[in-house]
């Protein structure tokens, strides 16, 4: 113990040396080891592109993504198997029903990025208020707080024994197929998840030295769980908010392809493109592959970025 | 009235297919207000497991029984006070200081709020107010240029200073019973002489009584005014520091004092060890648990426990076989 902590004297002064900025939390050392990892960077910047284009997508597209310009100009008749592929106006050509592909993929990018992102935040906060509370409650609330948690915990199992998909089925059932209905079904599948990480993660630190430090000078316990215990057991949620992007990503994707998304498919989105591209595989495969790849490195973007950070702020790695 | 009079303090701990052990065996000791009493011993003797149990700190689960009286300030029982009350008394009346100063702070929170969250708890400061008293208490235990210490992290302060920060929080609210568990084990030399200097001017100064736990006879030998020593988790000598170290009764103190080097003995002169390990200790019912490890051990040892036998200047060991007595000793 001691031999680490001389380590971390040493470390302490060296840095206190190096630089004179007051008060180095944790998470400004590990964003410091974040920005020299390559794989956080390869992602941050896949990610910062997305971003840009999932905002500004819908100024910059040459051309209307509901506009069927290929039909009306009579250069597109699925119905024949004709759908012309890249030219120069239009550069990944047009869809089955003679809308630009480009411009669809352009404003399609917003609606990805918000399905992946409020079905995070639906998991991530439905599983956090579940899991804070067992975490808590198992760390610190004596007998009934045991089994408050065991409530909890036994209902989160009950979440995670569903299938997803057939969740996701039973939610489309009662809500009918919409892009809401993909985002709380994808949210709801990652609830158990975040749970159970931030409980354990809580629950290994209401064992900790400052806990019972904190606690033998009469902190309450609510505050020990909010400043103490919860700050401290983040770190892997945070990790896993970013890797449960990219699967959000591409589970809301699946969803769509399946039927359950949006019915309306004049508002473009990757999932719904790809679903609509696939009677069209072998006439024009581009419809299928482009709205892919756009799913896939957004979700390596994610990917990338969540390992990156996920070694960062692991404590074991530090050095 | 002494400000805490601990009679009979033991504490089992009971696991389902496991042995029940029994961490402390009917530890009695007192302490006065401003001084100092030492509880000596090696690891496991139950020093730890006595410091927890008076805070009220031990897991409250099935299976761990604490027996038993702790009289503080003539009338609340620490022992069997409940936990909101216990929540009010800790870090107010009784205060606490730990081992190892890096663990025991919280690594993703400044200073200063840990610091003032005891001051808020306790004494309903906040804002200015908490922070003002923040700066004067890291000041007071010697931390030099406070008000920025006070927005650092724990990782940018050195071990000694940890261990001042850990101190300021205990001694915030001007406990009347400090408890210290090893305060500086994980500390440097030099740092463990300025912080036992620290709790020394601390209890000189505000009167309150601390209970020093340590196995380190030289901290013993600097702060402690009595010093029970405790083996298996029972006292076997008690006495004041003098006594103690000029004349110690019971074998196992005498075997402690003896495995410290000194200066003065010659060279190439063996350090006197104790044979063996606390794993071979006997449980004290069949006789004295140190018996298996003792140079002085006689037939009488085994069978029957030996009782707690007072001498001059109540000075008490647990030993039927003492060490002689060497007669020009007083105190």
């Amino acid at each position: 113990m001691s031999v680490k902590t001389d380590k971390i004297d040493r470390l302490s002064e060296l840095s206190a040396v190096k630089q004179e900025e007051q008060g180095v939390s944790l998470w400004t050392e590990a964003f410091r080891r974040l920005r020299r990892s390559p794989s956080a960077i390869i992602g941050a910047s896949i990610l910062l592109i997305f971003v840009i284009v999932a905002i500004i997508g819908p100024w910059v597209a040459p051309y209307s993504p509901t506009d069927t310009i290929g039909i009306r100009e009579g250069v597109v008749k699925s119905g024949q198997g004709i759908i012309p592929g890249a030219s120069a106006e239009h550069w990944l050509g047009y869809d089955h029903q003679g809308r630009d592909l480009f411009s669809r993929m352009l404003v399609g990018a917003r609606q990805t990025l918000l399905v992946g992102v409020i079905s995070t935040l639906i998991g991530l906060t439905i599983g956090a208020i579940i899991g804070g509370i067992a975490g808590a409650a198992a760390g610190l609330g004596g007998r009934v707080g045991r089994w408050v948690d065991n409530v909890l915990m036994r209902f989160v199992d009950i979440m995670l024994a569903l299938p997803s998909l057939l969740l996701a089925v039973s939610i489309a059932a009662l809500l009918g197929a919409s892009l809401t209905t993909v985002m709380i079904a994808v949210g709801l599948v990652s609830v158990p998840i975040f749970a159970r990480l931030l409980r354990g993660a809580m629950l290994a630190q209401s064992g900790g030295d400052y806990v019972l430090a904190a606690t033998s000078l009469g902190v309450t316990r609510r505050r020990i769980a909010l400043t103490h215990i919860v700050p401290n057991s983040l770190a892997p949620v945070i990790v896993q908010a970013t890797l449960t992007l990219a699967t959000a990503i591409i589970e809301a994707a699946a969803l769509s392809f399946l039927g359950l998304g949006n019915p309306d498919s004049s508002v473009p989105e990757w999932g719904v493109m790809l679903a609509d591209a696939q009677s069209y595989l072998g006439i024009r495969p581009g419809l299928a592959i482009y709205p892919a790849l756009g799913i896939i490195i957004t979700a390596l973007g994610f990917t990338l970025l969540g390992e990156a950070m996920r070694e960062a702020l692991d404590p074991k790695l530090r050095k | 009235m002494p400000l805490l009079d601990v009679k009979d303090l033991s504490v089992t701990f009971a696991r389902r297919g496991q042995r029940t052990v029994r961490a402390v065996d009917g530890v009695s000791f007192s302490v006065e207000a401003g001084q100092v009493v030492g509880l000596v011993g090696e690891s496991g003797c139950g020093k730890s497991v006595t410091s927890l149990a008076l805070m009220g700190l031990l897991p409250k689960q099935r299976g761990v029984t604490v027996g038993g009286s702790a009289i503080f300030a003539d009338d609340t029982d620490l022992l069997k006070t409940d936990e909101r009350t216990m929540r009010d008394i800790r870090g107010r009346d009784v205060a606490m200081i730990f081992q190892d100063p890096l663990s025991s702070l919280n690594p993703v929170v400044p200073i200063g709020v840990q610091v003032t969250e005891v001051l808020t708890r306790h004494r309903g400061m906040t804002g200015d107010a908490a922070r003002k008293e923040a700066t004067d208490l890291l000041n007071k235990v010697g931390i030099p240029d406070p008000t920025r210490r006070l927005k650092e992290y724990p990782h940018q302060l050195s071990g000694g200073m940890r261990q001042r920060a850990l101190i300021a929080m205990a001694v915030a609210c001007k406990p009347r019973l400090l408890i210290a568990d090893e305060p500086t084990t994980a500390l440097d030399v030099t740092i463990q002489a300025q912080i036992l200097e620290l709790l020394r001017g601390l209890v000189r100064e505000s009167g309150t009584a601390l209970i020093m736990i340590t196995h380190d006879l030289g901290v013993v030998a600097g702060i402690c005014d009595t010093v029970n020593v405790l083996y298996a988790g029972r006292v076997v000598e008690s006495a004041r520091r003098k006594p103690l170290f000029a004349e110690p009764r019971h074998p196992y103190t005498h075997g402690l004092l003896g495995s410290v080097p000194r200066l003065d003995s010659g060279r190439g002169e063996k350090l006197h060890a104790i044979r063996g390990s606390v794993r071979d200790v006997l449980p004290w019912p069949d006789g004295c648990a140190f018996a298996p490890r003792c140079d002085r051990q006689v037939d009488a040892c085994v069978g029957e426990p030996p009782a707690l036998v007072e001498g001059i200047h109540r000075h008490a060991y647990r030993c039927v076989n003492p060490e002689p007595a060497t007669a020009e000793v007083s105190s």
